[in-house]
């Protein structure tokens, strides 16, 4: 089977700085940010490794996540 | 195809796009996101209308975007007893929390259950007034610190913390029964599963319904936000157990 990929947009300036996000991620690819947002909490950002769970959008409090998923390329696929 | 990506999980638009002022780790926007995502899968945007208790939920009234009617301390069941007998076509629930269903107006949630009334009764439980920033409710739990009981729930002061799903499942009027929690994503899953039963169990005219929500409220439990699950998982769950307690054949 396909490998899932994916990606999250994170609104930053909605965050609260909960961190619930950050332990409920299966591939721990959220770490919270150095820097503050513009209400000054800090936010989480993303690693490489998103497999698009939607596990962080399913905790998030504060409706920060956009979850985009696809599958991965195979061996000998060409992608477009 | 490969490669590309599809939107899997955007904000419902039942909730706006403004923000909230709801305090950081708060599990009430969780349980209202999966509330709202349920009454826009059911395309009932235009037909449902909410009766809101007093409690931080309430705020989120400028959020949703469905019909909302603001009623007195614990008397929402009332309200929407109202509501529906007059527009029977409708999907009308109440959106109240522990201190507001449980501690200020459990008459109401208990005659509206013993009479049948047709509407989704939901209640959003911290086992705290959050609003008050950390008040005991009839919900809290034995040896819970609030502001107060600073040594923790006493059952001799204080007594025994409430179940009421557990007390209105034996009424014949009750159709539906569940609890559910948002400490996880899984929980919030779940969650919305049991509000779609409830509210089905209305739109086919089955009896009443109730789901309790456990949310997390960090600030009224005095632990920081990350702990919040945590918290829940060893004080709050032990005491209310998650699940369907009564659900009607039909559905």
């Amino acid at each position: 089977m396909a490998k899932s990929i994916g990606t999250v947009d994170i609104l930053v300036d909605s965050c609260k700085g909960c961190e619930l996000c950050i332990p409920v991620c299966p591939p721990k690819v959220l770490v919270m940010s150095k820097a503050v947002n513009a209400i000054g909490f800090r936010y989480p950002e993303l690693r490489d490794g998103c497999t698009g769970c939607e596990l962080c959008a399913e905790i998030c409090p504060d409706y920060c996540f956009e979850v985009f998923r696809g599958r991965a390329a195979e061996a000998g696929e060409v992608s477009a | 195809m490969a490669n590309e990506l599809q939107k899997v999980f955007t904000r419902s638009p039942l909730l706006g796009t403004d923000t909230h002022s709801l305090c950081p780790g708060c599990g009430e926007p969780t349980a209202i996101r999966v509330l709202m995502e349920n009454v826009e899968e059911m395309e009932e945007r235009e037909n449902a209308i909410c009766v809101l208790g007093i409690g931080c939920y309430t705020a989120f009234a400028s959020l949703m975007e469905v019909d909302c009617q603001q009623a007195m301390h614990g008397r929402a069941p009332a309200q929407a007893t109202g509501v529906k007998r007059v527009l029977p076509d409708r999907l009308v629930f109440t959106l109240q929390g522990d201190g507001d269903m449980v501690t200020e107006g459990i008459q109401e949630i208990i005659h509206a259950a013993a009479r049948g009334e047709k509407i989704t009764a939901i209640c959003l439980n911290n086992a705290t007034f959050g609003e008050t920033g950390g008040h005991m409710t009839a919900t809290s739990v034995v040896g819970q610190k609030s502001k107060s009981t600073l040594d923790g729930r006493d059952p001799d002061v204080h007594g025994h913390p409430i179940r009421l799903p557990e007390m209105l499942r034996d009424l014949d009027g009750v159709a539906y029964v569940a609890r559910g929690t948002v400490h996880t994503p899984v929980g919030a899953k779940k969650t919305k599963k049991l509000l779609r039963a409830a509210l089905e169990t209305q739109r086919r005219g089955l009896g009443f319904s109730l789901v309790e929500i456990l949310t997390m409220c960090p600030t009224g439990w005095f632990v920081p936000t990350a702990d919040g699950p945590r918290f829940q998982e060893e004080n709050i769950l032990p005491v209310f157990g998650v699940g369907e307690l009564k659900r009607p054949a039909e559905l």
